[in-house]
C-alpha cells in the first residue's frame, strides 16, 4: 500500500487548499512572534529618557580653544575662533560641498556664514558625517600632510574626510555633508545649553 | 566475537556508527595528488576547536559591560591562571583562521573547486566567511578599547548609509541612539552563542556537500569518472584515513609550531594581529589618531574609502559602503563567472594566470593601504586596486572563455 501513496495523486483540491491555510496560519503565527523579539533589540525606555541636555561654562574659553563636551554619548566640540580662523571661511568656500548649508545639517538659526549664533564660537557635533569617528582639529595653517590651501579644520583620520573651521566639508572626501550643529542656546554671555533651545528644559 | 567488536554491533544497531565511520573517513575516496594547499581545510577545522575552547575559558572571566569589559580583559591578562595564555591563543587564532581560509579559497581559486558540481559547496563556504568576519567584528570589540570602540562605530555607520531605513537599522543594531553598553552587551551574545551556533551547522553542511560531490584536486578532474569496474572505487582515489588524516597531522604539527611561535614570541604581532591603540580604554569622546582594522580586514576597507566622488546619482559615502560589501559578496559569484572549459590553472592559459596574479597584488596592496593614513596619493592607489580588484571578476567571463587552454588529461599526473 505504501508504493501507492503518492502525494501528487492525493493532493485533492481540498487538501491543497487546507495545506495552504496552514502554511499561511503557521506563517502568520511565526512573524506574530518574531515581533516581541524583533523589538526588544531597539533603544530600550531607559535610553529613551537619556540625553537630557547639558550646561557649558564657555568664559574661560580662549580663542582658537576648542572644548569637548559630551551630550547623548556624542561629542560636541565649542570652538572660540580668531578672527583670522573667521576670516579663512570665505577664503575657501570654492572647495566646498556645501558653502551655504543648503542640507539641513544645522537649525535655522545656524543657517548663516559662520553656522553659528555668535560669529566666533562654533558649536558642532564632533562627529564625522562618514562613518562617525571624531575628527582631529588640525589648526596649523597649510601643513605637509593636508597640503599648502589648508586653512585650519577638522580632519577625519579614518577615511580622511576634511572639514573647515565651520564644519563644512570639502568636495571630493567620502563625507557627504556639513557637520552637524546640535540644538543650542545661550542662557547668559557665557552660559551655554547644549541640547535644548529653550531655557525651560534645562 | 570480542568484546569490543560486540560492543560495536549493539551500538551499530541502534546508531549508525561504523557505516558513517566507513562513509566519511576509511572509505572516503579522496584524489590520490592532494598537496600542500590541501592542509588548509582541516587546518580551519583545527582552529575551529581551538576558538570554541579557549573561547568557553575566556567567557569564565570576561564581562559585557561598557564599565567592566576593559579591566575584565586586564585581569584576565595578569591575574588569571594561564588567563595570558588562553587569550593569546583566542586572539591569534582569530588571525589564523583568517590566514588558513584566505589560503583554502585561494586553492579553490586556482584549482576551480568552485565549479560544476560544486557550487553549493563554495557558497555554503562563502556562508562560512561571511560568519567568520562576523565573529571576528562582534569579538573584536569585546575589549572595548579605543579600536574596538571605534571600529565598531564605522561599522555600524555603515549600515546608517542604506538609504531610507538605514538610521532605524542601526539604532536596532545598536539598541541605543549612540554605541554604548547596550550593544556591547548583545555583541557578546552574537559572539559566544549565535555566530559560533551557526558556524558549527555551517561547517557540518561544508562536510556533507564534499562528501556528497567529493573533492576536486590540482588537476581539477573528477576521480569519480574513472572507477574500477569491480569495486566501484575511484582508481586515482585513496581512503582519506588512514592516508590523508596521517598527512594533515604532519600538517598540524607545522601549524602548531608557528602557532605557539607567534602566541610566545609575537602574540601582537607588531600591532597587526593586536593593535597597540585597544590597549587604551574606549574614549567615547575622541577617535584615536591613526584607526585601522585589524589586517584581514584591511582590503575592504581600503575600498570603502577610495570612493571619494558622489556618481551615478548614489553619493560617496553609499558607493563606498556598496563597494565593500560587493567586494566580499562576488567571490559568491565565481562558479558562473568562470567560463573556462578546464577547471584547474595548471591547464588554464596565460589570460586567467595573469589575472589571478593581479587580483593577488591587488589584495595585498588594497590590505597594505589599508593599514595607512589615507593621502591623496594612497587614495589614488586604492582607487586603481579597486579596479583591478573587481575587473578580476566582472571580466571572468570574458577572459576565460577567449583563454588558449591545454587538454586535461583523462587520469591525474603524476608530478
Amino acid at each position: 500500500m505504501a508504493d501507492s501513496f503518492s502525494i501528487n495523486e492525493r493532493m485533492s483540491g481540498r487538501r491543497k487548499f487546507l495545506v495552504a491555510v496552514t502554511s499561511v496560519a503557521g506563517g502568520v503565527a511565526g512573524a506574530a512572534i518574531a515581533t516581541p523579539f524583533l523589538l526588544s533589540m531597539m533603544p530600550s525606555e531607559r535610553a529613551k529618557a537619556a540625553g537630557a541636555p547639558v550646561e557649558v561654562d564657555i568664559s574661560k574659553l580662549e580663542p582658537g580653544m576648542l572644548l569637548m563636551v559630551e551630550w547623548r554619548g556624542k561629542v560636541v566640540w565649542v570652538l572660540k575662533r580668531t578672527p583670522e580662523m573667521l576670516a579663512s571661511l570665505t577664503k575657501i568656500e570654492g572647495e566646498l560641498a556645501d558653502p551655504a548649508s543648503e542640507k539641513k545639517q544645522q537649525p535655522e538659526y545656524a543657517k548663516n556664514a559662520t553656522r553659528s549664533i555668535k560669529s566666533e564660537i562654533l558649536v558642532v557635533e564632533g562627529v564625522c558625517t562618514h562613518l562617525g569617528c571624531s575628527p582631529v582639529f588640525r589648526k596649523d595653517i597649510a601643513p605637509a600632510d593636508l597640503g599648502p590651501d589648508w586653512q585650519g579644520g577638522f580632519f577625519c583620520p579614518c577615511h580622511g574626510s576634511k572639514f573647515d573651521l565651520a564644519g563644512r566639508v570639502y568636495k571630493s572626501v567620502p563625507a557627504p555633508t556639513n557637520m552637524v550643529v546640535p540644538p543650542h542656546t545661550y542662557l547668559t554671555d557665557s552660559q551655554l545649553l547644549i541640547g535644548s533651545e529653550s531655557e525651560g528644559a534645562a | 566475537m570480542s568484546i569490543y567488536n560486540s560492543m560495536i554491533a549493539w551500538i551499530d544497531k541502534r546508531f549508525p556508527l561504523t557505516s558513517n565511520w566507513k562513509a566519511h573517513l576509511s572509505e572516503y575516496y579522496a584524489p590520490k595528488n592532494f598537496n600542500f594547499w590541501y592542509y588548509f581545510g582541516s587546518l580551519a577545522l583545527l582552529v575551529l576547536v581551538n576558538q570554541i575552547i579557549t573561547g568557553i575559558f575566556l567567557t569564565m572571566n570576561y564581562k559585557p559591560d561598557a564599565s567592566l569589559a576593559f579591566s575584565s580583559v586586564e585581569y584576565i591578562m595578569r591575574d588569571v591562571e594561564y588567563g595570558w595564555l588562553i587569550r593569546y591563543m583566542h586572539s591569534t587564532g582569530a588571525s589564523m583562521f583568517f590566514i588558513v581560509v584566505y589560503l583554502h579559497m585561494f586553492r579553490g581559486m586556482m584549482y576551480g573547486s568552485y565549479r560544476k558540481p560544486r557550487e553549493l559547496l563554495w557558497l555554503v563556504g562563502m556562508g562560512i566567511f561571511f560568519i567568520l568576519m562576523s565573529l571576528a567584528f562582534t569579538g573584536y570589540i569585546l575589549p572595548w578599547g579605543q579600536m574596538s570602540y571605534w571600529g565598531a562605530q564605522v561599522i555600524v555607520s555603515m549600515f546608517g548609509a542604506i538609504p531610507v531605513i538605514g538610521e532605524t537599522l542601526q539604532q536596532w543594531l545598536l539598541g541605543d541612539f549612540t554605541l554604548s553598553d547596550a550593544a556591547l552587551n548583545r555583541f557578546f551574545a552574537y559572539h559566544v552563542v549565535t555566530l559560533p551556533g551557526l558556524l558549527i551547522v555551517l561547517v557540518f553542511v561544508h562536510i556533507l556537500a564534499l562528501h556528497e560531490t567529493g573533492s576536486n584536486n590540482p588537476d581539477g578532474i573528477e576521480i569519480k569518472a574513472n572507477k574500477n569496474p569491480k569495486t566501484g572505487i575511484p582508481v586515482d582515489g585513496i581512503p582519506f584515513h588512514p592516508y590523508y588524516s596521517v598527512k594533515d597531522i604532519v600538517g598540524v604539527v607545522v601549524f602548531l609550531i608557528v602557532f605557539c611561535g607567534i602566541i610566545f614570541f609575537a602574540p601582537e604581532m607588531g600591532g597587526y594581529f593586536l593593535e597597540y591603540n585597544n590597549f587604551v580604554p574606549a574614549n567615547t569622546l575622541q577617535t584615536p589618531d591613526h584607526i585601522a582594522p585589524v589586517w584581514y580586514f584591511t582590503p575592504y576597507y581600503s575600498m570603502l574609502r577610495a570612493v571619494t566622488v558622489n556618481f551615478l546619482g548614489i553619493d560617496a559615502k553609499l558607493w563606498g559602503v556598496i563597494l565593500m560589501a560587493g567586494s566580499v559578496v562576488i567571490f559568491c559569484f565565481l562558479p558562473w563567472l568562470d567560463r573556462s572549459p578546464v577547471k584547474s590553472i595548471r591547464y588554464k592559459g596565460p589570460y586567467f594566470k595573469t589575472a589571478l596574479t593581479l587580483f593577488v597584488i591587488s589584495f595585498f596592496v588594497l590590505g597594505w593601504l589599508g593599514t595607512k593614513s589615507p593621502t591623496p596619493m594612497y587614495t589614488l592607489l586604492a582607487q586603481i586596486f579597486t579596479v583591478v580588484y573587481f575587473a578580476f571578476f566582472i571580466l571572468m567571463p570574458w577572459y576565460s572563455k577567449i583563454d588558449k587552454v591545454k587538454p586535461e588529461p583523462k587520469r591525474l599526473v603524476k608530478e
